[in-house]
C-alpha cells in the first residue's frame, strides 16, 4: 500500500522499505539529519499509514468509555487524549490516540498502522448490540506531522492557519484541516487531518516553508529520545501501561468499569514485576531490541528498543527490568552481541524540550 | 571510479595487495558506506600479530538503525589497524579506499584473491542486488519492525 504521498518521497530520493504493508521512507538523505532538523527547526512527517477511525451514534461515548483506559464522556468538544484499547488481562491491544468532537457528534482513533485490522474488528465486535457506527477513514484522509521548535510558522507559512494558539493535545478545525496539538517527538507540534487530495500540495507548501521531510528511522530516534513507547517493543498484549509507566493514560474513575480494569487493580495489587527504565551507555556499541540485562550472573531484564541518539551522540535504550534493579544509577551489563558492555538505569525521558506548551 | 586494483567480496570489502602479493589492505566499499548512511561506530577485534581466517569477522560496523559483520575476505596475519578510522568513521563517507583501510594483513594464501570480484564484476553484482530490490518491493515483506 503507499500513501498519496509515496511519489513525493521516491522524488526526493527516499529509501523506502515496506512498513506493515506499506511502503513508506526510512530516510532521506540522513537519519541523524533528519532527527536534528526536527530538535532545532521543523520536520515533515508522512503518517497517512496510521490508522483513523471515525466513531458515531448515540451510543459512542458509553461504547468508548467501557472500551477505552480514559472517560472519553467527560472530553470536552476539542480535547484529545492517549489511551490504551486493553484485553481482559489488562495487556495492550493497541495504544492509540481519541479525540472528542461534540460539535460533529463523533470522536476520532488514531491508532497503529500495524494494528489498524486488529483494532477494527475488535471495537466492532465489542460494538455489536449498541448504537454506534465505526467507519474505517484511513484511505480518504491523509495525516501528516510537523514537529519542531518552528512548526507553528511553518504551518502558519505553509497552509495560512495560524495554530499557535491551539492548547496541547486539543484540536481544531481550520478550513478543511483538522489540527491536533500532538505529536512523537518530544517537539511541539502538529499533526493535520485533511482530504487526500490536499495532500501533494499541502506536503510541498510545507517543504517550501521550511519543514524538512523525515522519515520512519528519525521519527524513531526521537521518539526514543523522548522516551514514547513504540507497539511492538515497549508494549504488546502481554505488557500493561503500568508497567510501561504509563499510569498517566489509566483513570480509574468511580462509575466507569472499562475492559482490562480488573485485570489492572489486580497486577496493581500485586506489585509490579518489572519496570520500564531507560538504560545510559558508558561506550558507543546500542544495545539493541531484545538483547538481555546482567546483574553478575543473573539476567535481570530485555531491551525493548535502542538506538544511537543524535541529540546525546550515545547510545539509549529502554529496557523491562526486574523491579529490585529498576532504581536510576543501577548498574547492569548488556550483552551486546557477546560481550557484556555496562549500562546505567536512567530517569527517564532523556530528552525534554525546553519550552513546553500550556494545556 | 573504484579502484581496479581492488577486488571485491558480496558482503561489500574489498581488499588491495601490493605488488609482491604479500600485504593486502582490507576495507568496506563506497555501497555498503552508502547503505549503512549514518554511521556511528566502527569496532574492529583483531589485534596486530593475530591471524585471519578468509570468510571470518574481523569486526563490527555500526550505524545507527544496524550493525554489520566485517568479513575478511583473504585469509592472513593482522599487521596494522586502523586506529585513526575508528576515531573518525566518518571520514568512510569520503574515502572508502584509501584512508578508508581497515585492516592491514600479511597474506597467507593469494589464491583466495582470485574468487573474490574484479571491479567490473562487482559493479555488475550491484546491478543484480538493485534489481532484487525492485521485485522484492512488489511481493515480499521486509520484517522491519522499529518503525511507527
Amino acid at each position: 500500500m503507499r500513501t498519496p504521498l509515496f511519489e513525493q518521497h521516491v522524488s526526493l530520493g527516499a529509501k523506502i522499505v515496506d512498513f506493515h504493508g506499506w511502503e513508506m521512507p526510512i530516510q532521506y538523505a540522513s537519519i541523524i539529519q533528519e532527527h536534528q532538523a526536527v530538535r532545532t527547526r521543523g520536520g515533515l512527517f508522512d503518517v497517512s499509514h496510521m490508522g483513523r477511525f471515525r466513531v458515531t451514534g448515540p451510543d459512542r461515548r458509553a461504547f468508548l468509555d467501557r472500551e477505552l483506559t480514559v472517560p472519553v464522556s467527560r472530553m470536552d468538544q476539542g480535547r484529545c487524549r492517549y489511551t490504551f484499547l486493553l484485553n481482559r488481562d489488562g495487556g495492550v491491544v493497541d495504544d492509540l490516540l481519541v479525540t472528542e468532537d461534540s460539535e460533529q457528534g463523533e470522536n476520532w482513533l488514531i491508532v497503529n498502522a500495524g494494528n489498524r485490522d486488529k483494532d477494527l474488528q475488535w471495537l466492532r465486535r465489542d460494538a455489536e448490540g449498541s448504537n454506534v457506527v465505526i467507519e474505517d477513514r484511513s484511505s480518504d484522509l491523509t495525516l501528516l506531522a510537523v514537529q519542531g521548535p518552528e512548526s507553528s510558522d511553518i504551518l502558519r507559512r505553509a497552509l495560512g492557519l495560524d495554530a499557535s494558539g491551539l492548547g496541547y493535545y486539543r484540536f481544531a478545525r481550520f478550513a478543511e484541516w483538522t489540527v491536533s496539538r500532538t505529536g512523537y517527538t518530544g517537539e511541539d507540534g502538529f499533526e493535520i487531518l485533511g482530504p487526500v487530495a490536499q495532500a501533494e500540495d499541502a506536503w510541498r507548501r510545507l517543504v517550501e516553508a521550511g519543514a524538512s521531510p523525515v522519515g520512519l528511522g528519525a521519527r524513531d530516534t526521537l521518539r526514543l529520545e523522548a522516551a514514547m513507547p513504540l507497539y511492538g517493543n515497549e508494549l504488546d498484549e502481554t505488557t500493561s501501561p503500568l508497567e510501561a509507566g504509563l499510569e498517566f493514560a489509566v483513570v480509574f474513575d468511580k462509575d466507569r468499569d472499562f475492559q482490562g480494569r480488573r485485570a489492572l487493580r489486580k497486577r496493581r495489587k500485586a506489585g509490579l514485576k518489572r519496570m520500564l527504565v531507560g538504560l545510559r551507555h558508558q561506550g558507543k556499541r546500542t544495545a539493541r531490541h531484545g538483547y538481555e540485562l546482567f546483574r553478575g550472573k543473573d539476567c535481570v531484564g530485555v531491551v525493548t528498543s535502542g538506538s544511537w541518539s543524535p541529540t546525546f551522540q550515545r547510545p539509549i535504550a529502554l529496557a523491562y527490568v526486574d523491579v529490585g534493579y529498576a532504581g536510576p544509577g543501577t548498574e547492569l551489563t548488556a550483552d551486546i552481541r557477546g560481550s557484556r558492555e555496562p549500562v546505567t538505569v536512567s530517569e527517564l525521558p532523556f530528552y525534554r524540550r525546553a519550552e513546553r506548551v500550556h494545556a | 571510479m573504484r579502484p581496479e586494483d581492488a577486488r571485491y567480496s558480496e558482503t561489500h570489502e574489498w581488499v588491495r595487495v601490493n605488488d609482491k602479493k604479500k600485504e593486502a589492505a582490507v576495507g568496506i566499499t563506497d555501497y555498503a558506506v552508502k547503505q549503512l548512511s549514518d554511521l556511528v561506530h566502527l569496532e574492529i577485534t583483531p589485534k596486530v600479530g593475530d591471524s585471519i581466517d578468509p570468510g571470518a569477522p574481523f569486526g563490527e560496523i555500526e550505524s545507527v538503525k544496524t550493525v554489520a559483520d566485517l568479513l575478511a575476505p583473504i585469509g592472513g596475519k593482522i599487521l596494522a589497524v586502523n586506529q585513526e578510522l575508528i576515531e573518525n568513521v566518518d571520514a568512510l563517507k569520503t574515502d572508502a579506499f584509501d584512508a578508508g583501510w581497515m585492516i592491514k594483513l600479511k597474506v597467507n594464501d593469494a589464491k583466495g584473491l582470485d574468487e573474490l570480484m574484479d571491479a567490473k564484476e562487482y559493479k555488475e553484482y550491484l546491478a543484480s542486488l538493485e534489481e532484487e530490490e525492485g521485485e522484492k518491493k512488489d511481493g515480499d515483506e521486509v520484517d522491519d519492525d522499529d518503525f511507527v
